[in-house]
């Protein structure tokens, strides 16, 4: 079997003052070994919140649905995520089988800690090297990240480095653990396009040396269709569309993606005007009834839009979308 | 004849490194760079991460010491001279001179609501007298970066990376500013929010005649956003020009192999991006001459030995290559 990891029917609400938040909303999908997912959506539709589910690694107040499952399937038999309590137990997904490249590199780092200190203690915990070693090793990955003086950074804390610097210290201490799952939450937003690049392709290298499948969550399209397989656009915690990057990118179905995709500043045409979907966002606390997007989509088919929440359907054997104006309700 | 809002001239920014208290070694994060942004402006900042493109914004914001050359402001009312800033002329300035953060994360306090967040700067420089003047100011605010009442309760950990990212930007702006330095403010917003922040800035900015300077990796977003563009390489300024004159035509090899790396929408064009090879130089161990000729294709001996300087055509374009002539006739962009 190839899936590394499989997630059904996660629904996912935050315990706030004012009451429960549903952040996400009955999302399932399937990842398989040395595939590159890309997650894409609104700012707030829940993508962080997902990826971190994936390492059971959100704050307290969480409340998981009781029929949520989340399976990651390793060398030593499948893991039931949700199931992991102690901090023995939790390794696995955090920094064993599964690392995180978070979307905030300054939160990642203790302030009073050199990077160096922080990426040797990382990779001790999770493997029988001597310090000598995964300090070599922590040198090794900053210097392929594109650190200059790698040797010299790696004594610096995070505060003096730079954005893109932090972050590619961040990927360094994720990627130096050789994780089987890498969740990468925004991972190159502080970086030039030049060491992007370059970024992105170490990652794929590491997908083709030791199959490693990566949940890459970003908000610029141009990478997703340079790094991704198959990608998943999520609206207001629910998974809306999901698909091969070719025909998501080209063919967009679902009205919130193609509005996505259509609110992008093109270099071809700098006259044209930034187009943002039309609308406000809607609280988390009040979600829309329906569809999630129906307060805001320009191609509304009917009564159904906003009452009955459209099912993912089938549009071919891979390419998935969530809306009405392909579904029986809608017509 | 334009009023220039930020002139620098010879700026640079020094750095104390190397463990224990006898630091003795200087990390060269902004390197005798001169620039001048016009008053109503929405100036870019582009290139290489760690090239000092956020310590150039908070240095012209008194935010880290200018160790050599000198920076004035002057919006009409006030003339300044931002490195000798101190006492109430500094209170003053920065009411005048905001940043929008990196990274929101770390830049908004976790136990104090978005109200006391975005009201903190009015209290702390004494900008409204009353707590009804406050609210009404933050609510104001709020409501023109798109939070409603409800978010104003709330704490920022509750919120996702892009809605805090709105509520550093009603901060930065609620104390009225003249200047903001805006350092990828827009990097976390998925593409619709992004527009539609880009286009609140921009409103704001020709409503309030507020001059930004606009620090971002995201190349499309400049060149749809900013008038003027500048490019940073290593702490120097290596090609500077209106934004439609650089996209249309790069001058410096760096310039062009930025532009080329700008990942294409089309998923068959994979791999096609031109890579930069060779050693990326760092800031406390500088390469001679060219401080791009380590990893420049076109570096020849002359880029090795000699330095070159900022060069213009008379156009606003600037550039500081010895082949750049040569090049814009011999290898197109
Ligand atoms: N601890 C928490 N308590 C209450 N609400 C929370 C908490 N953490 C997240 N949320 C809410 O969950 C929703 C989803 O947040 P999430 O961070 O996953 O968004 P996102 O898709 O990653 O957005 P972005 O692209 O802006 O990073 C948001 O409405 C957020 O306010
Ligand atoms: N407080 C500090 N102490 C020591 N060095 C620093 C400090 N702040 C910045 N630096 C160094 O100065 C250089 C320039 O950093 P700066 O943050 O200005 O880069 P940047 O162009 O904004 O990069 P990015 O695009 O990654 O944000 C880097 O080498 C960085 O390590
Ligand atoms: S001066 Fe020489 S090394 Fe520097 S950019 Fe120009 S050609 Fe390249
Ligand atoms: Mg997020
Ligand atoms: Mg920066």
């Amino acid at each position: 079997m190839n899936t590394l990891i499989d997630v059904q029917n996660l629904t996912l609400q935050f315990r706030t003052d004012e009451g429960l938040v549903t952040a996400v909303d009955n999302v399932s999908f399937t990842l398989d070994k040395g595939e590159v997912m890309g997650l894409v959506g609104e700012s707030g539709s829940g993508k962080s919140v997902t990826a971190k589910a994936l390492m059971h690694l959100n704050a307290s107040n969480a409340v998981y649905s009781p029929d949520a499952k989340i399976t990651l399937f390793t060398e030593d038999g499948p893991v039931d995520v949700l199931s992991l309590r102690k901090p023995a137990e939790l390794k696995v997904v955090r920094g064993g089988a599964v690392s995180m490249i978070f979307q905030e590199p300054m939160a990642s780092f203790a302030p009073a800690m050199t990077i160096g200190k922080q990426m040797i203690e990382q990779l001790q915990l999770h493997s029988d090297m001597s310090k000598a070693q995964a300090r070599n090793l922590s040198v090794e990955m900053l210097d392929r990240v594109g650190i200059s003086d790698a040797g010299k950074r790696i004594d610096q804390y995070a505060f003096e480095l730079s954005g893109g610097m932090r972050q590619r210290a961040m990927i360094a201490m994720a990627l130096s653990t050789k994780p089987k799952l890498l969740i990468a939450d925004e991972p190159t937003t502080a970086l030039d396009v030049t060491i992007q690049a370059q970024v992105i392709d170490l990652m794929k290298d590491l997908v083709d040396e030791f199959h490693m499948g990566i949940i890459f969550i970003t908000h610029d399209l141009g990478v997703v269709a340079q790094t991704a397989d198959r990608v998943n656009v999520m609206y207001l915690g629910r998974l809306i569309e999901e698909g091969p990057v070719r025909e998501v990118i080209r063919t967009p179905k679902h009205p919130y993606t193609q509005g996505l995709i259509a609110a992008l500043p093109k270099l071809e045409d700098l006259d044209a005007p930034l187009t943002p979907v039309p609308g406000d966002i809607p609280s988390p606390l009040e979600r829309p009834p329906g569809c999630v997007f129906h307060t805001r989509c320009g191609q509304v088919v009917g009564a159904a839009c906003s009452s009955v929440a459209p099912e993912e359907l089938a549009i071919d054997d891979t390419h998935k979308v969530a809306c009405h104006i392909y579904s029986e309700a809608g017509v | 004849m334009t009023d220039i809002l930020i002139r620098a001239d010879g700026l640079s920014v020094g750095f104390p490194i190397g463990g224990g208290i006898f630091r003795k070694d200087v990390l060269k994060a902004v390197n005798n760079v001169s620039v001048s942004i016009e008053k109503g402006s929405f100036f870019g900042l582009v290139g290489e991460s760690g090239s000092g493109k956020t310590t150039l914004g908070r240095a012209l914001l008194k935010a880290v010491p200018i160790t050599e050359g000198h920076a004035r402001y002057s919006d009409g009312e006030v003339d300044l001279d931002i490195a000798s800033l101190e006492g109430p002329a500094l209170k003053d300035y920065r009411k005048r001179a905001q940043l929008i953060f990196q990274d929101p994360y770390a830049a908004l306090s976790p136990r104090m609501t978005v109200r006391d967040i975005i009201a903190e700067p009015l209290e702390v420089m004494g900008i409204t007298r009353t707590r009804e003047e406050t609210d009404a100011r933050v609510r104001e605010i709020a409501a023109k970066c798109r939070l409603n009442l409800e978010h104003l309760r709330r704490f920022p950990h509750a919120f996702s990376g892009g809605q805090r990212q709105r509520i550093s930007i009603a901060r930065a702006l609620v104390s009225g500013p003249q200047f903001i330095v805006a350092d990828e403010s827009v990097a976390a917003l998925d593409v619709s929010i992004q527009a539609d922040v880009l286009n609140l800035l921009k409103q704001i900015q020709s409503e309030m005649g507020l001059t930004f300077m606009f620090i971002s990796h995201d190349l499309s977003v400049v060149a749809h956003t900013c008038d003027h563009v500048a490019v940073m390489y290593l702490g120097r300024l290596v090609e500077t020009a209106p934004t439609r004159q650089l996209f249309a035509g790069p001058r410096h090899p760096y310039t062009r192999a930025l532009f080329s790396a700008i990942p294409s929408l089309d998923p068959d064009d994979r791999g096609k991006a031109q890579k930069l090879t060779g050693e990326i130089p760092s800031p406390t161990n500088q390469p001679s001459g060219c401080k791009f000729h380590t990893r420049c294709p076109f570096a020849v001996d002359q880029c090795r030995a000699e330095e070159p300087q900022l060069e213009g055509d008379g156009s606003g374009h600037e550039v500081s290559c010895h082949r750049w002539k040569e090049l814009m006739e011999t290898v197109p962009a």
